[in-house]
C-alpha cells in the first residue's frame, strides 16, 4: 500500500526527520543536480534512461490531439479526400519535371569538377520521425520526435523536412529524441545566401515564421527574396540545405549592419513528421568536421 | 483527528500525476502563456490536508518529472515545487482553520515564489528569456485555488 515512504501507521507526533530537515536534503540533491546538469556529462546517461521513463507520460499528453487528428482524416469525406490526391499528383509532376536533367546536370557538374563519375547524394541515410508534441513559445521552439537512441539517432543531427531544415537534435532518450528548431532562441544557424554567396549566421527569434540575421554589412548583397542555404561550416548540416527566404532587408545610414528577416522554408508550426538525415563522410557538402576547419584556418 | 487513519497515498500520486498531465498539455499558445502551476496548486493542497501522505518526496518528484519533461535544467522545479511544498507544510495547521479564499492568498504567495525560483535558476543557467505573462500565472493560480481545492478534496476523506 506504501506508495512513498514508509506505512502510514506511525503516530503524529514522531515521523521521522522534521520537514525543514527533509527539505534541506531534497534542496541539496536538487541544487547538484542542477550542477552537474549544467557543468558535468555524466547526468547525460541519467537523462537518457528519465526519457525513457517520462516517454509514456508523453504519448498520453499528446494522445488527445492524436485522437483528434485521426478522427478528422476518418470522417474526412471524399472530395476533400478526392482534392488531396489531385493536389499530391500535380505536386508529383512538378517534382518530376524539376528533377528531369538532374542526371544530366550532374554528370556535368562530375566533368566541370574534373570527377570521372558524379558523386552520390550527400544524404547518405534518412529516418522518418513523427511529431509528438511541439512546443512553440517565445522562449522554446521544440519539437519531440519518436525516435532515439535506439534508432540510432545522435546529438546535433540535422533534422529536416521536404521543405528544408527544420532543427537539429537536441537531446536524446531511447524511444524519443528533442529537436530544437532553427526558430528557437537559442539556436543560431550558419547560413549562405544562395545567388551571392555571402554567409552569415541565421539566429531565432523565438517565432517560428521568423529568423533573424544580425551580423550581415550593409555593403554585402542580399535582397528580399534571396533563398538561404546552410553553409556546412558548423559540423552539423550539410552545404546546400535550403533554410529559408529573406522577406526584409532594411539598411539604416547610421548603422554598421543591415536588418535581415528571413521566414524559414519548412512549415515550422504545422510539420507532422520529419526525416533525421546522415550525411556521407568525406563528401564534399558533408558538414566541414572539426580537424578539416582546424587544418584549413591557419593555411589562409 | 483519528491518527491510526490510513494517509491517501494513491490519491497523492493520482492527483500529483494528473497535475503533471495538465501541465504538460499542449495548448495554444496564448492559452500557454496564462496557465498557472497545476503541480504547484495541487502540491499545496496535500501539503495543507495531508502533509504527511506524500511528504516532500512526492513534490520533488513531481517537479523533476517536469524537468524532465520540458528539458530543462535538472531539478529547477523539483527545488522550486519542493519549496513551496515544504512552506505549505510548515504552515499548514494555521491553512486549515482558513477559508478557501484566504488560502488563495497564501497560493498566490507561494506561486509567485515558485516562479520566482525558476526564473532566477534559469537565469543563473543562461536561459533567462522571459515573458511577463510568467507573473500573471500565480494569479491566475489563486483565482483557481478553491475550485483545485475542492476538487482534489474529492479524492480522499478528510480528517
Amino acid at each position: 500500500m506504501a506508495v512513498f515512504g514508509s506505512g502510514g501507521s506511525r503516530s503524529f507526533g514522531g515521523r521521522g526527520p522534521s520537514f525543514g530537515f527533509r527539505f534541506f536534503c531534497y534542496a541539496i540533491v536538487s541544487v547538484v543536480l542542477m550542477f552537474y546538469d549544467q557543468r558535468g556529462t555524466w547526468l547525460e546517461k541519467m537523462r537518457y534512461g528519465l526519457q525513457a521513463t517520462i516517454y509514456p507520460l508523453q504519448l498520453a499528453v499528446n494522445s488527445p490531439s492524436a485522437a483528434w487528428r485521426w478522427m478528422e482524416e476518418s470522417f474526412a469525406t471524399r472530395e476533400a479526400l478526392q482534392q488531396e490526391v489531385d493536389t499530391l499528383r500535380n505536386q508529383l509532376r512538378d517534382q518530376q519535371l524539376m528533377t528531369l536533367r538532374q542526371a544530366a546536370l550532374e554528370s556535368e557538374n562530375a566533368t566541370l569538377r574534373g570527377l570521372n563519375a558524379a558523386l552520390p547524394e550527400v544524404i547518405e541515410k534518412r529516418l522518418v520521425g513523427e511529431v509528438i508534441n511541439m512546443e512553440t513559445s517565445t522562449l522554446r521552439q521544440r519539437l519531440l520526435v519518436n525516435r532515439g537512441g535506439n534508432s540510432g539517432v545522435y546529438r546535433a543531427q540535422p533534422v529536416i523536412t521536404g521543405e528544408g531544415v527544420i532543427g537539429q537534435v537536441y537531446r536524446i532518450g531511447p524511444f524519443s529524441s528533442e529537436v530544437i528548431l532553427i526558430t528557437d532562441s537559442e539556436h543560431a544557424l550558419p547560413v549562405q545566401v544562395l545567388r551571392s554567396g555571402v554567409r552569415t549566421i541565421a539566429l531565432g527569434t523565438g517565432r517560428s515564421t521568423s529568423l533573424e540575421l544580425p551580423y550581415v554589412p550593409q555593403n554585402y548583397d542580399v535582397k528580399v527574396g534571396d533563398v538561404l542555404v546552410t553553409s556546412g561550416l558548423d559540423q552539423v548540416f550539410p552545404f546546400g540545405l535550403p533554410v529559408a527566404r529573406v522577406t526584409k532587408v532594411e539598411r539604416d545610414p547610421t548603422q554598421p549592419l543591415s536588418q535581415i528577416m528571413a521566414v524559414p522554408l519548412a512549415k515550422v508550426e504545422s510539420e507532422r513528421e520529419v526525416l533525421f538525415i546522415w550525411a556521407r563522410p568525406g563528401h564534399p557538402a558533408a558538414p566541414a568536421s572539426a580537424e578539416a576547419l582546424a587544418v584549413e584556418a591557419p593555411a589562409k | 483527528m483519528n491518527m491510526a487513519q490510513r494517509e491517501p497515498r494513491w490519491a497523492v500520486a493520482f492527483t500529483v500525476l494528473l497535475a503533471l498531465i495538465l501541465q504538460a498539455l499542449p495548448l495554444p499558445t496564448w492559452l500557454e502563456a496564462v496557465r498557472p502551476s497545476f503541480i504547484g496548486l495541487v502540491v499545496v493542497y496535500w501539503a495543507i490536508y495531508a502533509p504527511h501522505a506524500g511528504g516532500i518526496f512526492a513534490p520533488w518528484l513531481a517537479g523533476l518529472g517536469y524537468d524532465v519533461f520540458k528539458g530543462e535544467v535538472l531539478g529547477q522545479n523539483a527545488l522550486a515545487i519542493a519549496f513551496v511544498a515544504y512552506i505549505a507544510m510548515s504552515l499548514h495547521q494555521r491553512l486549515r482553520n482558513q477559508t478557501l479564499i484566504q488560502q488563495s492568498l497564501f497560493v498566490f504567495a507561494v506561486l509567485t515564489l515558485n516562479e520566482f525560483i525558476v526564473w532566477g535558476i534559469q537565469g543563473w543557467s543562461g536561459h533567462a528569456v522571459s515573458t511577463p505573462w510568467r507573473w500573471i500565472q500565480p494569479m491566475i493560480g489563486a483565482m483557481l485555488w478553491p475550485f483545485i481545492a475542492l476538487a482534489v478534496g474529492r479524492t480522499h476523506r478528510r480528517a
